[in-house]
């Protein structure tokens, strides 16, 4: 890994919230977004810490997916839609013009709602992607597919059929899937869009268990609706509504004592 | 506790909190009762309030066990956050101090009893303050809890430190009475019991302060609190020593 094996001390969730923040992986400042003449982003400013976890919250449509679609330029896909400011990354604004898209989609991966395993064999779906960036042999290209599987929790269960669909994975195992296949490009950031909302419950824990152990490596921004896995998972969390980011902090002091009435109301379940 | 927001989606849950603020009001009503009770049995020489402040004990202890089944179901089924989740957690703290304090107050109306059987050559004009100090505390406590007032919960937990101050010198004084004559030793040893009661009720009272701050705050009551207590260094000499 680029980033070194060096792991953070600190994985559980209430050792968590006596660490500090790691320095920012991504900063984002002043960034607007608009949907043709739709303002969905206003004047966000945000880091997201180094090989620590981001969670984002906020009711639908409130912009923290919309957030997500611009840190990885998925939005340049539609004409009409533009972001301005600033999403710096290594001292470079990765929303400026003449970035190199497919580059930075090796940098920034990103993991969707709903499990979207290509129809090919399971090695076939991580092979997919490395095979874009990065001319491998067949033994490292073995080794690359055996790396990302181990990491996504899912090499034990499949290691004796790669070569059948992927199709047939169950759903979390699909969803692991699509995380082997985001992390075989060694990323340094990665983006999961509810990754677990169409999950059951035992499958939902296992890919929390491995966003803990990914973030070992990786900075992660993680958008979820269920506010026990933001508290379970991510080191800050970020809550917006209607386009703004209405406050952001440690994951236990947003969830025991938020300091916006906004906040307040909306992780108690109090909103409208 | 901070109830200046709107009321929760789920109606259910409203209830349910407000159920838990309800059985907390009860429990403070009662222990406020129950000192009042103790406190006049005392000074009024007045074995029926003496033994119904002992009556309402294990009414006392009935709610404590209430609150906190309550509390373990809200926290598994709800899944508390933010001022939700304070309130609950505090709940559990406020009636565990609010049952100690109705243990101290049967501790006192017990002794009042055996008091009863003495003739006191001395005024308890000083006890009658300390009760009437550590009762007017307890109130506001209790107030506060019902209110989310953490004003008055700052108040409250300023003031122990005058309770703890006549405690001090009724200390001292019962020492002189019996140092004056060994026919005061029994009932001065149930009078200090008594007067330390009556200061535990003052920091468990303060202790109810600082969790109600919490539960509407979010943050601790930090700073040290003003405390007088200085009784455990005293030392009163039989005079010409």
């Amino acid at each position: 890994m680029s980033q070194g094996d060096s792991k953070p001390e600190v994985t559980s969730p209430t050792a968590r919230s006596a660490a500090t923040l790691n320095t920012p992986r991504i900063s984002i400042r002043n960034l607007d977004f608009f949907y043709g003449g739709n303002k969905a982003l206003k004047a966000i400013s945000l880091d997201l810490p180094e090989r620590q976890v981001t969670g984002m919250i906020g009711p639908s449509g409130c912009g923290k997916s919309t957030l997500l679609r611009v840190l990885n330029r998925m939005y340049d896909l539609y004409p009409g839609q533009k972001a301005t400011g600033e999403v710096m990354m290594d001292g470079a604004n990765i929303i400026a013009p003449g970035v190199d898209l497919n580059q930075l989609r090796s940098r920034i991966g990103m993991v969707f709602q709903k499990p979207t395993p290509f129809p090919m064999s399971i090695g076939d779906n991580i092979a997919f992607g490395v095979r874009l960036h990065e001319r491998l042999g067949k033994a490292a290209m073995d080794e690359r597919i055996e790396w990302s599987l181990t990491r996504a929790a899912l090499w034990d269960e499949v290691k004796d059929r790669l070569n059948t669909s992927a199709m047939g994975l169950s759903g979390g195992q699909q969803q692991r899937l699509c995380i082997a296949r985001t992390i075989a490009t060694r990323p340094e950031v990665i983006l999961l869009d509810e990754p677990t909302s169409a999950l059951d419950p035992i499958s939902t824990l296992k890919i929390e268990e491995l966003i803990d152990e990914l973030k070992h490596d990786f900075t992660i921004a993680i958008v979820t609706h269920n506010m026990q896995q933001a508290a379970r998972c991510a080191d800050q969390v970020a809550f917006f509504f209607l386009g703004e980011l209405v406050e952001v902090g440690r994951a236990a002091q947003m969830f025991t004592a938020p300091r916006q009435k906004r906040t307040q109301e909306y992780i108690t379940g109090r909103f409208g | 506790m901070a109830s200046d927001v709107t009321g929760h989606i789920v109606k259910s849950f409203e209830q349910d909190l407000l159920r838990l603020r309800t059985l907390m009001s009860e429990m403070g009503g009662l222990v406020e009762s129950q000192v009042a009770l103790a406190c006049q049995a005392v000074l009024s020489r007045d074995g029926a309030a003496a033994a119904v402040a002992v009556e309402t004990d294990p009414k006392v202890d009935a709610l404590e066990h209430e609150v906190e089944q309550f509390v373990i179901r809200l926290l598994a089924l709800r899944q508390p956050m933010a001022q939700d989740l304070r309130l609950i957690v505090a709940s559990l703290k406020i009636t565990g101090d609010l049952e100690r304090i109705g243990d101290y107050a049967a501790n006192v109306a017990k002794r009042s009893l055996v008091l009863e059987q003495f003739s006191l050559p001395f005024s308890l004009t000083g006890l009658a303050h300390m009760s009437r100090l550590v009762q007017e505390y307890l109130k506001m406590t209790i107030d506060a809890i019902g209110e989310s007032d953490s004003d008055k919960a700052v108040e409250v937990w300023r003031s122990d430190e005058n309770v703890d101050q006549i405690y001090n010198a009724l200390f001292r004084e019962l020492i002189t009475y019996m140092m004056e004559d060994p026919r005061n030793i029994t009932p001065c040893t149930h009078l200090l019991f008594i007067a330390k009661n009556l200061e535990r009720i003052g920091d468990h009272a303060t202790n109810v302060a600082e969790t109600v701050y919490y539960a509407v705050k979010g943050e601790p009551l930090t700073g040290a609190r003003p405390k007088g207590d200085t009784s455990a260094f005293a030392v009163a000499r039989p005079p010409g020593q």
